[in-house]
C-alpha cells in the first residue's frame, strides 16, 4: 500500500499555517458552500462517508451529530478535542501546527451542522503551546478575512472559535472531563447518561471531537460520500494517520487509507525494527492498547479487525518493543502513567492503578512473589469495568495483556530476582520518586 | 485566617500571608477582561486565568489562589481544588527553566531515563526540585505528545526534540 497525501497535503508547503496558502489550495470554499447547504444534508453525508471518530472510540461522527436535539432548551456547543495525551500519540499535533486552517474550515461545518451557538471551543492541552499560539494567530487570519466572526461568509450566521488551553492532565482528553475543565473545573468525567449530547458543556447539547476527525470533515464535503469511502473497507473508512514511534528505524507520522496491515507498516515503511534487532511487542493503539506479539501483526490497522485481535486501533499510536526491552519494566512506566493520570473519583480506578504500579515495580526491583502475576490479572478484574469513564479500563490493558503473552518473563523476574538476559532495564533503581 | 494548628505542615505553604497583596497590572487586567467575554460562566475562566498568573508571577501562591477566588467569585477551596488537580500549576516557586523530560513509553526506549538522572546528577537534585541558584527545575513528567522525535525535553514552552545527554548539556550551558 502506497501512502497517500489528503490530510497531510498542507504540511510540506512553505508557510502552511498562513490563510493565503491555505485559501490557494482551495481552502474555505468547501465551508462557504456548506453554509447555503440544509444541515441534514450536511449530517446525512458525513453519516454516508461512515467516517468513525480518530480520538480512540471510533463511534460514526455522522451519528453522533444526528443525536443532538434542535431547539433544546440551551445553546448547542462544539467543542474540538485536542487534548492529545495518550502516549504515542502525536497526529493531532501535526495538524495543529502544521495546518491549522483544515482545522478550522472542519470546525465551522461541524458547528453549522449541529446548530452551535455562536462560540465553539478548541481544548489543547497546555504543554502544546507553540500549538495554542499557531491556532490563535490562524483564528486571527480567519477573523479578518470574515470566515469568522459576525455574519461569516455572509450567511448571516455568528460563529467564532476560542482556544482554551488544558494545564496538563490526561483525564481531559475524556469527552465529559474535557467537558469539566471547559467548565472551569477539575476534570473529574461524568455519571452517563446523560450524554454529552443531550446535556455537556455550560448544560447545553454538545458534541466533542476529534482533530483529526474534524479535519476530514471539509474532504468529506467537497469530494463527497462515496470518495472518502474509497478509502479503506466498509465500515472502516477514509484516511487515516498513523504514528509511530519506539524502536523502528523511521518513526513519525504516516498517512494510509484505513486498513495498512501493522507489518506493512513497521517493515515496509518505518524501515524495520532499529538495529535489525527482533521484534517483542507492538502496542497497535497508544498506551490503553492491549499489547500484540510479532505474530500477530499481520493485521489490518482499522478499528473492527483490531478489535477483534483483542487490542484496539484507539488513537493509532503504535509503539514499537525490541527484543532487549523488560517487559516488565515497559508495563511498570504505563502503570505509572495510568496511577498517575487517574483523577481519584472512582476507587478501583484511584487505588488499584497505583498498586498495579507498585506491584510492578517490586518484580522489577526482584522483589516480587510467585502470585505476583495472577495478583495483577486479578486486580485487573477488580478495576476494568468498574469506574465511570474508560482510563480504568485502559490501565489494565497493558497489564492484562502482558501476563498473559509474557508470563516467563514475569516469573523469571520472580525467580532470578533479574531482567531476562537480553533484555534491558532504562531507568536507574536508585533514583528517589519525585512528588507529583 | 482561621487558626492553624501550629504543627501543620503546610501552614506557612497554604494559606495567604495577608501582608502580600497581589493584583494584575493593567495589562494583564485587560487581558483577563478579554477571557471574561469568551465564556458563558465566569468560572470557566478560571483555567486560563490561572495560566495568566503563572505567566505573571511563575508560580500559583496562596495569595493569588485568593485574589482570583475574589475575582471569579468562586471559594478559595475551589481555586486550590483546580490548582491542585492539574500538573502544570506550580504550587511552589520554580526555578527560571522547568525542565520537563518526558520518561514515558517511546522516549524510555530512547534513553529518556539517561537525560533525566544525568540532570538529576549534574545539577544536584532529587527530582522535582529546584537548583540552589534558583535556575533550574528538573521535572519528570508524561507525554507530551512528542513520541516520534523521542527523546524530548520542554524547556518552560519550547520542545527540545530527539534530545540526548550530549544535546541536553549543550542546551544547558544556553540556559543561564
Amino acid at each position: 500500500m502506497e501512502p497517500i497525501k489528503v490530510l497531510t497535503a498542507n504540511i510540506d508547503k512553505p508557510n502552511s499555517t498562513s490563510i493565503d496558502t491555505y485559501i490557494e489550495g482551495g481552502g474555505y470554499e468547501t465551508a462557504r458552500a456548506a453554509l447555503g447547504m440544509k444541515w441534514e444534508d450536511i449530517i446525512q453525508i458525513v453519516k454516508d462517508s461512515e467516517l468513525r471518530g480518530r480520538g480512540g472510540a471510533g463511534f460514526p461522527t455522522g451519528m453522533k451529530w444526528s443525536f443532538v436535539p434542535r431547539n433544546a432548551p440551551r445553546p448547542t456547543y462544539l467543542l474540538c478535542n485536542a487534548d492529545e495525551a495518550e502516549p504515542g500519540t502525536f497526529k493531532d499535533r501535526v495538524i495543529i501546527e502544521k495546518d491549522p486552517h483544515l482545522l478550522i474550515e472542519g470546525m465551522i461545518i461541524a458547528a453549522y451542522a449541529i446548530g452551535s451557538n455562536p462560540m465553539a471551543y478548541i481544548y489543547i492541552r497546555g504543554e502544546f503551546h507553540y500549538g495554542a499560539t499557531v491556532l490563535v494567530k490562524a483564528l486571527e487570519e480567519a477573523r479578518a478575512k470574515g470566515f469568522l466572526g459576525k455574519d461569516i461568509f455572509g450567511s448571516g450566521w455568528d460563529f467564532d472559535i476560542t482556544v482554551h488551553r488544558g494545564a496538563g492532565a490526561y483525564i481531559c482528553g475524556e469527552e465529559t472531563g474535557l467537558i469539566e475543565s471547559v467548565e472551569g473545573h477539575r476534570g473529574q468525567p461524568r455519571v452517563k447518561p446523560p450524554f454529552p449530547a443531550v446535556v455537556g458543556v455550560f448544560g447545553g447539547p454538545t458534541v466533542v471531537q476529534n482533530v483529526e476527525t474534524l479535519a476530514c470533515v471539509p474532504f468529506i464535503l467537497k469530494n463527497g460520500a462515496e470518495w472518502f469511502k474509497s478509502f479503506g473497507t466498509p465500515k472502516n473508512t477514509g484516511p487515516k494517520l498513523y504514528c509511530v514511534s519506539g524502536k523502528v528505524k523511521k518513526p513519525g507520522v504516516y498517512e494510509f487509507p484505513m486498513g495498512i496491515t501493522l507489518k506493512e507498516l513497521i517493515y515496509d515503511h518505518c524501515g524495520g525494527i532499529t538495529g535489525d534487532k527482533k521484534l517483542k511487542a507492538v502496542i497497535p493503539g497508544g498506551a490503553s492498547a492491549p499489547m500484540l506479539l510479532p505474530e500477530e501483526i499481520d493485521l489490518p490497522l482499522n478499528f473492527d479487525a483490531v478489535m477483534k485481535a483483542g487490542s484496539m486501533l484507539g488513537s493509532a499510536g503504535i509503539i514499537v518493543l525490541d527484543e532487549t526491552v523488560c517487559i516488565v519494566d515497559a508495563v511498570w512506566r504505563l502503570s505509572k502513567f495510568f496511577a498517575h493520570e487517574s483523577c481519584g473519583q472512582c476507587t478501583p480506578c484511584r487505588e488499584g492503578t497505583n498498586w498495579m504500579e507498585s506491584i510492578l515495580d517490586r518484580i522489577e526491583r526482584g522483589e516480587g512473589r510467585q502470585q505476583d502475576a495472577d495478583l495483577l490479572l486479578d486486580m485487573a478484574d477488580n478495576i476494568g469495568g468498574k469506574s465511570l469513564c474508560a482510563l480504568g479500563d485502559a490501565a489494565i490493558g497493558p497489564v492484562i495483556s502482558s501476563v498473559k503473552k509474557f508470563r516467563d518473563e514475569y516469573l523469571h523476574h520472580v525467580t532470578h530476582k533479574s531482567c531476562l538476559p537480553g533484555t534491558k532495564r532504562y531507568r536507574r533503581l536508585d533514583m528517589p520518586v519525585g512528588a507529583h | 485566617m482561621a487558626d492553624l494548628h501550629p504543627d501543620n505542615p503546610y501552614a506557612k505553604e497554604r494559606f495567604p500571608d495577608p501582608q502580600k497583596t497581589v493584583e494584575f497590572p493593567e495589562e494583564a487586567r485587560k487581558r483577563f477582561e478579554h477571557i471574561l467575554t469568551r465564556y458563558p460562566t465566569r468560572e470557566a475562566a478560571l483555567i486560563p486565568t490561572l495560566h495568566l498568573c503563572q505567566e505573571l508571577w511563575g508560580w500559583i501562591s496562596p495569595e493569588i489562589v485568593h485574589y482570583v477566588s475574589g475575582l471569579l467569585d468562586l471559594s478559595p477551596a475551589n481555586v486550590f481544588g483546580v490548582v491542585s488537580f492539574y500538573d502544570m500549576f506550580d504550587q511552589k516557586p520554580v526555578g527560571k527553566y522547568r525542565l520537563r523530560v518526558c520518561t514515558n513509553l517511546s522516549c524510555m526506549v530512547s534513553n529518556a531515563y539517561d537525560i533525566y538522572e544525568h540532570l538529576c546528577d549534574r545539577l544536584q537534585v532529587n527530582p522535582h526540585e529546584t537548583t540552589k541558584d534558583g535556575l533550574y527545575t528538573v521535572l519528570e513528567v508524561e507525554c507530551l505528545g512528542s513520541c516520534g522525535t523521542a527523546p524530548v525535553v520542554q524547556v518552560n514552552n519550547d520542545y527540545h526534540e530527539n534530545m540526548s545527554v550530549e544535546r541536553m548539556d549543550a542546551l544547558l550551558e544556553k540556559l543561564k
